[in-house]
């Protein structure tokens, strides 16, 4: 079951969102027990919007932790607005969440 | 340098004003202001751990702990918020750091799992064979909601009761424990905490004599990097027995508890870290 | 190194991620706003050189103190070292990446900022081996970098 995380806090004007994705972010080089290479399988795109504006595209590779913390900070975020950040990975599978900052 | 816990107290007040505990101050503040004013290898072990505690999984535990809490749950459907931890029913604000502690309604001293098992069973019906009470570690109901109610004592100084007859046994029994060797190794909890300058492979360890050093030691529920996941008080004890290569021990029975007081009180007076992370 | 501490209040929100992941297996998700394709080829590079020309066109970086890189000196584990980045001092910034030297394919990602966005950005990353971290800020036109060496005790590959 994947999770989006996120938490959002405005601290002098500017808007910290922290988020925490679930997944196994495997590089692909990575063997199991009996020897063979599990297969990549990892976030490819992480995409960040604010109010349904897109405010940040991330490519990732493997090599960015296993269940992964990011963090970004935004200008211009009132009350109220919605942080959405949602993913999509090298298999096509895709999650999001969002939250609304109080 | 060593500072006895009677000078620590003010000092701890003095950062934490303008309350007694400062609200504001996350579980990394309250770390950094220790090694400030200490001269601990034990504490600043790890650039890497102090890096992360800003953004520590724990957070994300600690809110899906406070929607267990609230939500009525049970075939008694109720929620946690009349239990009683210590400070009367549905009062958090300092209750962990005052833990264990002998409770009248159950004539024992309770840990905070033990007391939080007991409010599931009575206020909300569960019973031993549920899920909400037989999975105690891991992505447990069990680890969200306690890592949700210590944290609500972060930052302040630990204060177990010690008026009782039997919070002074368990104490006494705990001290017992930790200074008997046992086991195929012949090892105590002193053989690694009763000193300075020990260490198991590249981890430096906590002096039990050094309370603030031995205030993050004990400071439970914390996140295990190495086990990405949070663990409980219980979960160290099991650990160190482990480590020790003593006899299993049973979770949340009298012996864990007996440690667990003797843990607490001899951090007492120095600030609790909760959420902490370790390694 | 002592970790810049800050105040924070951390604001509740409402969490939607339960229901999203409903909806996007049914198909009733949106379909992304940009449909750039993931650079394959950045992130298949074997050299930091070529990994920098595939992303930039270029691999000119210009060592500047404005891009302010930190890393823990010593990663006792390879597989969850913190990274953070902010470049405020620089202008009109497009991307911040973030590239491990010594990883078999050292580009990590790449984080590209609308104006809206403050230049900083964090994550935590794998790194097998010690090496250097280097993290490159696209601005105004201009590749600027900062690098930091980590030594890591343990590594972070699952090997």
């Amino acid at each position: 079951m994947s999770e989006v995380k996120i938490r959002a806090a405005l601290k002098d004007g500017k808007c910290e969102v922290k988020a925490l994705l679930t997944h196994p972010m495997e590089t692909g080089r990575r063997k199991d027990p009996a020897g063979n290479l599990i297969p990549a399988h990892h976030i490819q795109t992480v995409e960040l919007l604010h109010n349904g504006n897109l405010m940040v595209e991330a490519d990732w590779g493997g090599a960015i932790s296993t269940n992964p913390f990011f963090s970004v900070s935004l200008n211009n975020v009132a009350s109220g607005d919605t942080i959405e950040v949602r993913w999509v990975d090298n298999k096509g599978e895709t999650s999001s969440g969002s939250v609304k900052v109080k | 340098m060593y500072k006895n816990a009677l000078c620590a107290l003010p000092i701890m007040l003095a950062m934490a004003s303008p309350a007694l505990a400062d609200p504001g101050q996350t579980p990394d503040e309250v770390l950094q202001a220790l090694i400030d004013r200490s001269d601990s290898a034990y504490l600043t072990q790890s650039e890497q751990n102090l890096m992360m505690m800003q953004d520590e999984p724990s957070y994300w535990v600690i809110e899906q702990g406070e929607i267990l809490f609230k939500e009525p749950r049970g075939p008694k459907k109720a929620s946690l918020e009349q239990c009683d931890f210590g400070k009367g029913p549905g009062v958090l604000e300092g209750a962990y750091v005052e833990m264990p502690r002998y409770f009248a309604d159950t004539g024992k001293v309770m840990d905070l799992e033990s007391r939080l098992m007991h409010c599931m069973k009575t206020l909300q019906g569960f019973t031993d064979e549920d899920k909400a009470i037989k999975d105690k570690h891991g992505n447990t109901d069990l680890v969200k909601i306690q890592t949700f109610i210590a944290a609500k004592s972060n930052g302040m100084a630990w204060n177990p009761p010690m008026d009782h007859p039997l919070e002074k046994a368990m104490r006494g029994a705990g001290e017992e424990f930790f200074y008997r060797r046992a086991g195929v190794s012949d090892f105590a909890c002193s053989t690694c905490h009763g000193a300075t300058g020990k260490r198991i492979r590249a981890s430096v360890l906590p002096n039990s004599s050094i309370p603030d050093e031995w205030t993050k030691a004990v400071s439970w529920p914390a996140f295990r990097v190495g086990h990405e996941a949070v663990r409980g008080s219980q979960h160290r004890v099991s650990e160190c027995i482990w480590q020790m290569r003593q006899a299993e021990i049973v979770y949340g029975s009298e012996a864990a508890i007996a440690i667990i007081a003797y843990w607490t009180d001899k951090a007492r007076g120095q600030p609790a870290i909760l959420p902490d992370l370790k390694r | 190194m002592k970790p810049q501490q800050q105040r924070r209040l951390f604001i509740k929100g409402t969490l939607a991620g339960g229901a999203v992941v409903a909806a996007a297996g049914l198909g009733l998700i949106q379909p992304r706003l940009v449909l750039a394709a993931w650079p394959t080829d950045a992130f298949h590079s074997n050299s930091l050189e070529e990994a920098l020309n595939k992303v930039f066109g270029s691999s000119t970086l210009e060592a500047s103190d404005k891009v302010v890189l930190k890393a823990p000196g010593i990663a006792e584990n390879g597989a969850v070292v913190p990274i953070s980045i902010n470049a405020e001092q620089l202008e009109n910034v497009e991307s911040i990446s973030i590239f491990s030297e010594k990883n078999p394919t050292p580009l990590v990602a790449r984080f590209k900022l609308k104006p809206g966005c403050v230049p900083e950005v964090s994550t935590r990353i794998k790194m097998g081996e010690s090496g250097d971290v280097i993290a490159v800020v696209q601005a105004g036109g201009k590749l600027y970098s900062a690098t930091t060496n980590v030594k890591v005790t343990v590594g972070g590959c699952g090997g």
